[in-house]
């Protein structure tokens, strides 16, 4: 069975945001759409995004991480928002794993939004419907793309190709290999929901300097350091003393 | 409850509907990425990255995918506009005129000014991707007074490094992380070059490569760094003095780099007498004509114990020690001085500047050398330098740097930036692969051959200037003053003041034009610059110089600036001042160049240069400022925009790109590809009329890759030079010896001197020159340091640009601003504590010269004797078409009121917060001190301005809200909507 999930690199996220508004470009004029935007020209403006960077600092200065944290739904394979709908407006597919909202069916309870442990789902503020990352689920199906492009928006966009976009249920595909490799994540694995999105840590690369590294026998001082010789016609004792 | 969906989510949301994709560029910041439009009805559906682009890639930022939100932002300037009688500047007070009355008018006083005295027109453009055509204007009208931005950008970072390895950061090179193996960047805004840099970190840290950030902050790319080195601002050169101490103390230098491809080995004459102190000796003293290094220094050699030619076969130069010339003459390897230089700089005086602990400069250091001594790389690739030596391989020492505005935005930028030169040269990494790689049309002749006039006789009535507006001196004969040293330019740019500000000095117009110093102007065209905003320093007094009449004199009554003409997409802060308000197109509606005559956006493998081709047809009357500088250049009879009869020759801009040669008959152009008659040519060849054509079909670029063999060691590479002169990318194929040791910057120093026959400054600047062109790098306290009782404003409060905004530019982008809306001064909490400043509390920001109430921050990701805030995203109430009460104007702020223009100078005059060498603007060097705000104070930021009016001709309302659902049919205007009316 299929689970598609992104997995998200935090080693080399910057925050940069092209996931955000890519998300928001692609989704409010596609299936999903389309995402109202709340005095977007006025005071305390605010819209409906699927997809957010929250960016936080870890540790005490000067030992402090910045850290850029993508967040969307994370598509569990046990998703709480989906049993609590009144309606069945909140499902996930049996074909790709990929949880969706029935538009025609949401009464914009916002039941889903309260079960959802990770704040991942937003009413449109104007619709009054909730929604959600689709994984772009009107793109990575539409073979009007060539098969490259078949991918969600935001990985399409981000520009350190930290978001990476597969099956996870697939050991070969290049999340489950990414996952394995980099001691991929899921968040809050307590709450049982088994999100099919997955971080990764960030991960540092050390130097090391030997001792002997600083004092090669190629040191350019060598030759540097050899001053000419003095010429024979400068002073020297020989000039002023017999002993 | 599960059942089967009713919502089909992947049936088409448009059935029915008309796609269309283009490839244009995009502008949503100067980065120039290649990007896809795709249309659904006509209405833009999306925007991403094309794939096939060499730039990006693929991959898009989050300003490019927000396009849409500009291109129907209710901003749009969408008529011509002038003020409206009686209302003062400022105020935004317009009524609509016609483009052919805007036209009658520009060209009826522009034509007077030009037949009178030409300098009193004023060219400045805030963005520069369209130099090549700007400038030609300014050049063609006989103004001295034209630049785009980059002095109050970066030109610290331009000049220090183009006077020094003749090729710098961004456009003309970069870091080459593809095989670096080590990446230190220090001081880089987020926002240059920023999918390339995104891309590249990215990779390179995925391939295991080392990343180490010196910055005062830790956001964005120091986010994801290895190792953060949080620094103080403005102390940098103390720090890259001290790692080339340290470097030099341990020989970890690459010598054989240093010997055959700088000046290290060339013999400085010591003699304090003589004229000739401080230059290299020569061994005959010809005419130097052309400008390049000729080949007539000399090296002590080891071997016969004699003085030689450089590079004279079989021999090798003592770097150290001093010599005696038979005439007596005493005589140093610059490379001595060097050392000599650096004597006192250690790890240990550094760490108390930088406050970054002496350990670990130290153990930076070794890091550079180490790695770029042992982890070298060697390329099959076979090459032959200059003096005719074939090598079989290319090395490359893998230490990668980048840095930009950081270590620019200082009055000590231009020496640090040559220190940061020094050390990539030491390590023997320019133009080396994993190191620094040029990208054409650099590297260049240092400095560069394009000179100014350099007599104010160069500025006649009626007739083009005689030279460039802008220039690269090479001594102070170079200068453009009169005789008695006062500067030719409003900005006083290539003046004894500021000698070398090669990009103009855009921050000081206003000011001196507003002063009549050193003379009144008539009219100020800005195109694209909120000089009324973000862009000026000292903005609540600027803004009050626009608005500034003559009180006596017979044009009583009249403003200071007499004609004010801005040429915008948006209703901006800037907009409110004009007398004259042009409306531009948006990047979605122009034909634009990235020429080869500006800043094309070549790789490091060959020349690129590539095209913006309009998607949309432009919105209401908006015209590109491209057609409006046509116009007037054949109403106003410029020789380079009329034929021989006095007709217009140009149809309009396009027709401009294809048909204009440099000179006739010359081949050379805007655009370097596809040029001859049939497009087989390249740089050179006749207009061919189907060269936008061939643009388009190819991505909107021409990208010409250099065989292997030429895309390296450029400087010195025979292949490549000769090729780039056949090509008439130079006129010379001349070897490009790095400077370490600066003649140039010594020239300008004797003369201070009294020495030699150049030209003199005038008294009061003699000191100055004599302590800032000092031929090796030197640190020094920045002049508002010195300035400033550093008791009383203990710390430094510096900007930078978020990724996700560009200048002043997106807060009418209803999906960017939901990113910044208003901004925070960061401070660390153990100094916000110890000033009783809470987190999310109000506060004061105060510096010598003004004062600003904000809101406050805690980070632990600021270096505690530092405050800092993103620039750019408090806005004056009304501008940008957002409501007087957006969050922007009540609780976003400007740093820019803290920042002066000028600091007190000799004698009770006045001079230019900027570097004393190029006139860079000194935006990081302001001073501040920080105290809570009174409990019974205004919730709200300080200083206020009176909310300005819609313009006419932007949108009459905004929203209370909208959703943006692109495509005309039926069921797409169904879905799309937007509601209510904000007030």
């Amino acid at each position: 069975m299929t689970q598609l999930a992104l997995v998200i690199d935090l080693n080399v996220c910057v925050g940069c945001h092209a996931c955000v508004t890519s998300c928001k470009e692609w989704n409010t004029s596609g299936s999903a759409g389309p995402l109202a935007d709340m005095h977007p020209y006025g005071k305390d403006p605010t819209g409906a995004f699927f997809n957010r960077v929250q960016t936080f600092e870890v540790g005490e200065y000067p030992n402090t991480q910045t850290v850029h944290f993508p967040k969307s739904c994370l598509h569990c394979e046990d998703p709480p928002c989906v049993p609590v709908c009144p309606t069945g407006a909140s499902y996930k597919r049996k074909s790709d794993g990929i949880v969706l909202v029935d538009y025609d069916k949401c009464i914009g309870c916002k039941y889903c939004s309260w079960a959802c442990p990770y704040g991942a789902r937003e009413v449109d503020p104007e619709r009054r419907v909730m929604t959600k990352c689709t994984l772009c689920v009107d793109r990575i199906y539409d073979e009007t793309k060539p098969e490259s492009e078949r991918k969600p928006a935001c990985v399409m966009a981000c520009p350190t190709s930290a978001r990476l976009f597969g099956d996870i249920h697939d050991p070969d595909s290049i999340v489950s290999q990414a996952i394995r490799d980099n001691a991929g994540y899921a968040l809050m694995p307590e709450w049982g929901t088994h999100p099919a999105n997955h971080y990764l840590p960030r991960r540092r690369t050390p130097m090391h300097i030997h001792e002997d590294e600083l004092t090669r026998s190629d040191n350019p001082l060598k030759v540097d350091g050899l001053l000419p010789k003095p010429a024979k016609s400068e002073p020297s004792l020989d000039d002023v003393m017999s002993w | 409850m599960p059942s089967s969906p009713v919502h089909d989510p992947l049936a088409p949301p448009a059935p029915g509907a008309v796609t269309e994709t283009r490839v244009t560029t995009c502008y949503m910041c100067a980065c120039r990425c290649g990007i896809r439009v795709h249309l659904r009805d006509g209405q833009v559906r999306y925007i991403d990255g094309n794939p096939d682009h060499p730039l990006n890639q693929g991959v898009i930022c989050a300003k490019g995918a927000s396009g849409i939100m500009k291109q129907y932002s209710p901003a749009r300037l969408t008529k011509p506009l002038l003020r409206k009688p009686g209302a003062e500047r400022g105020a935004g007070q317009f009524v609509e005129t016609t483009w052919d009355e805007a036209y009658r008018l520009l060209a009826e006083r522009l034509a007077k000014i030009r037949s009178t005295d030409p300098k009193r027109f004023a060219l400045f453009t805030g963005r520069d991707q369209m130099q090549a055509l700007t400038g030609l204007f300014a050049r063609q009208f006989g103004t001295p007074n034209y630049a785009a931005h980059g002095g109050f950008c970066s030109v610290n970072m331009a000049a220090g490094m183009i006077y020094t390895i003749g090729g710098s950061f961004w456009e003309f090179g970069g870091p080459d992380l593809e095989r670096a193996k080590l990446f230190v960047m220090i001081g880089t805004a987020e926002d240059h070059h920023s999918n390339p840099l995104k891309i590249a970190i990215a990779k390179f840290k995925r391939d295991g490569g080392r990343f180490i950030s010196i910055n005062p902050v830790r956001t964005g790319y120091s986010a994801i760094a290895d190792e953060w080195l949080p620094i103080r601002p403005g102390t940098d050169g103390a720090l890259l003095l001290a790692l080339i101490h340290e470097l030099i103390a341990l020989g970890l230098y690459d010598r054989d780099f240093l010997v055959q491809y700088t000046n290290a080995g060339q013999l400085v004459n010591m003699n304090e007498a003589s004229d000739e102190f401080g230059m290299f000796v020569r061994t005959e003293v010809p005419k130097e004509e052309g400008c390049f290094d000729p080949q007539n220094k000399l090296w002590w050699d080891r071997t016969t114990e004699k003085p030689v030619v450089t590079h004279t076969e079989g021999t090798d130069p003592y770097l150290l020690g001093e010599f005696r010339l038979s005439d007596g003459t005493a005589v140093k390897p610059s490379f001595q001085l060097l050392k000599e230089r650096v004597e006192d700089y250690t790890p240990e005086w550094a760490a108390g500047i930088t406050g970054i602990p002496a350990e670990a400069i130290r153990r930076l250091a070794h890091e550079m050398g180490i790695t770029a001594r042992d982890q070298k790389i060697e390329l099959p690739i076979a090459w032959t330098d200059m003096w005719g030596r074939e090598h079989d391989t290319v090395t490359g020492n893998p230490v990668a740097f980048h840095a930009m505005r950081g270590l620019a935005a200082h009055s000590n930028g231009f020496h640090t930036i040559r220190a940061l030169a020094i050390l990539m040269t030491l390590l023997g990494t320019i133009d080396r692969p994993g190191g620094f790689r040029h990208k054409a049309p650099f590297p260049r002749p240092i400095p560069p051959c394009a000179k100014t006039p350099n007599t104010p006789l160069a500025v006649k009535p009626d007739h083009p200037l005689d030279g460039l507006a802008l220039g690269w001196p090479a001594e102070p004969d170079d200068l453009f003053v009169d005789e008695d040293g006062t500067p030719v330019r409003i900005d006083k740019a290539f003046s004894w003041e500021y000698p070398l500000a090669v990009h103009g000095m855009m921050h000081n117009v206003i000011t001196n034009a507003w002063r009549g110093d050193p003379y009144p102007i008539d009219t100020l065209l800005i195109f694209m610059a909120n000089m009324a905003w973000n862009s000026t320093m000292n903005t609540s007094e600027v803004r009050k110089m626009l608005n500034d009449k003559r009180t006596d004199g017979e044009n009583r009554g009249e403003y200071k600036i007499p004609f004010l003409v801005v040429c915008d997409a948006f209703q901006s802060e800037m907009t409110a001042f004009a007398d004259l308000v042009l409306p531009d197109t948006t990047y979605l509606e122009r034909h634009d160049v990235m020429s080869m005559l500006d800043r094309p956006i070549s790789e490091f493998d060959g020349p690129v240069d590539s095209v913006r081709i309009p998607v949309l047809p432009p919105t209401g009357e908006c015209k590109p400022f491209q057609e409006v500088l046509i116009e007037l250049g054949g109403r106003l009879k410029l020789p380079a925009f009329v034929r021989p009869d006095g007709t217009r020759r140009y149809r309009d801009y396009p027709d401009f790109v294809v048909n204009y040669e440099t000179e006739p008959g010359s081949g050379i152009g805007f655009l370097a590809g596809w040029r001859g008659k049939g497009g087989e040519k390249f740089m050179r060849g006749e207009p061919n009329p189907r060269q936008w054509e061939m643009y388009a079909q190819n991505n909107c670029v021409y990208h010409y890759r250099l065989p292997p063999s030429y895309q390296y060691m450029r400087n010195w590479n025979r292949g490549y030079l000769e090729w780039s002169q056949r090509n008439r990318i130079q006129r010379y194929a001349e070897p490009i010896l790095i400077h370490i040791y600066s003649e140039v910057l010594q020239k300008f120093r004797l003369s201070a001197q009294g020495k030699g026959i150049s030209r003199k400054p005038p008294a009061h600047l003699k000191a100055r020159i004599e302590t800032f062109f000092d031929p090796l790098p030197f640190y020094y306290d920045t002049l508002e340091a010195q300035a400033t009782d550093r008791a009383k404003y203990p710390l430094a409060a510096v900007t930078q640009r978020p990724m996700a905004m560009y200048h002043s530019w997106d807060s009418q982008n209803a999906w960017l601003r939901q990113i910044h809306t208003h901004n925070h001064l960061y401070v660390n909490p153990k100094v916000a504590r110890a000033a009783g400043i809470d987190d999310g509390g109000w506060m004061w920001v105060e510096s010598p010269w003004g004062k600003v109430r904000c809101l406050a921050r805690y980070s632990e990701a600021v270096e505690p004797g530092t405050v800092w805030t993103w620039n750019a995203i408090g806005k004056a109430p009304g501008a940008w078409r957002l409501t007087p009460d957006a969050n922007e104007s009540e609780r976003g702020f400007l740093l820019n009121h803290l920042i002066s223009e000028e600091l007190p100078g000799a004698g009770g005059a006045t001079i230019s917060n900027s570097d004393p060498v190029t006139g860079q603007a000194a935006w990081y060097d302001v001073r501040v001190r920080i105290y809570p705000a009174g409990a019974d104070e205004e919730k709200a930021t300080w200083p206020r301005f009176a909310a300005v009016p819609a313009a006419p001709g932007t949108a009459a309302a905004t929203p209370k809200w909208q959703a943006f659902f692109a495509g005309v049919s039926s069921l797409a205007a169904k879905r799309r909507g937007a509601g209510g009316e904000e007030k």
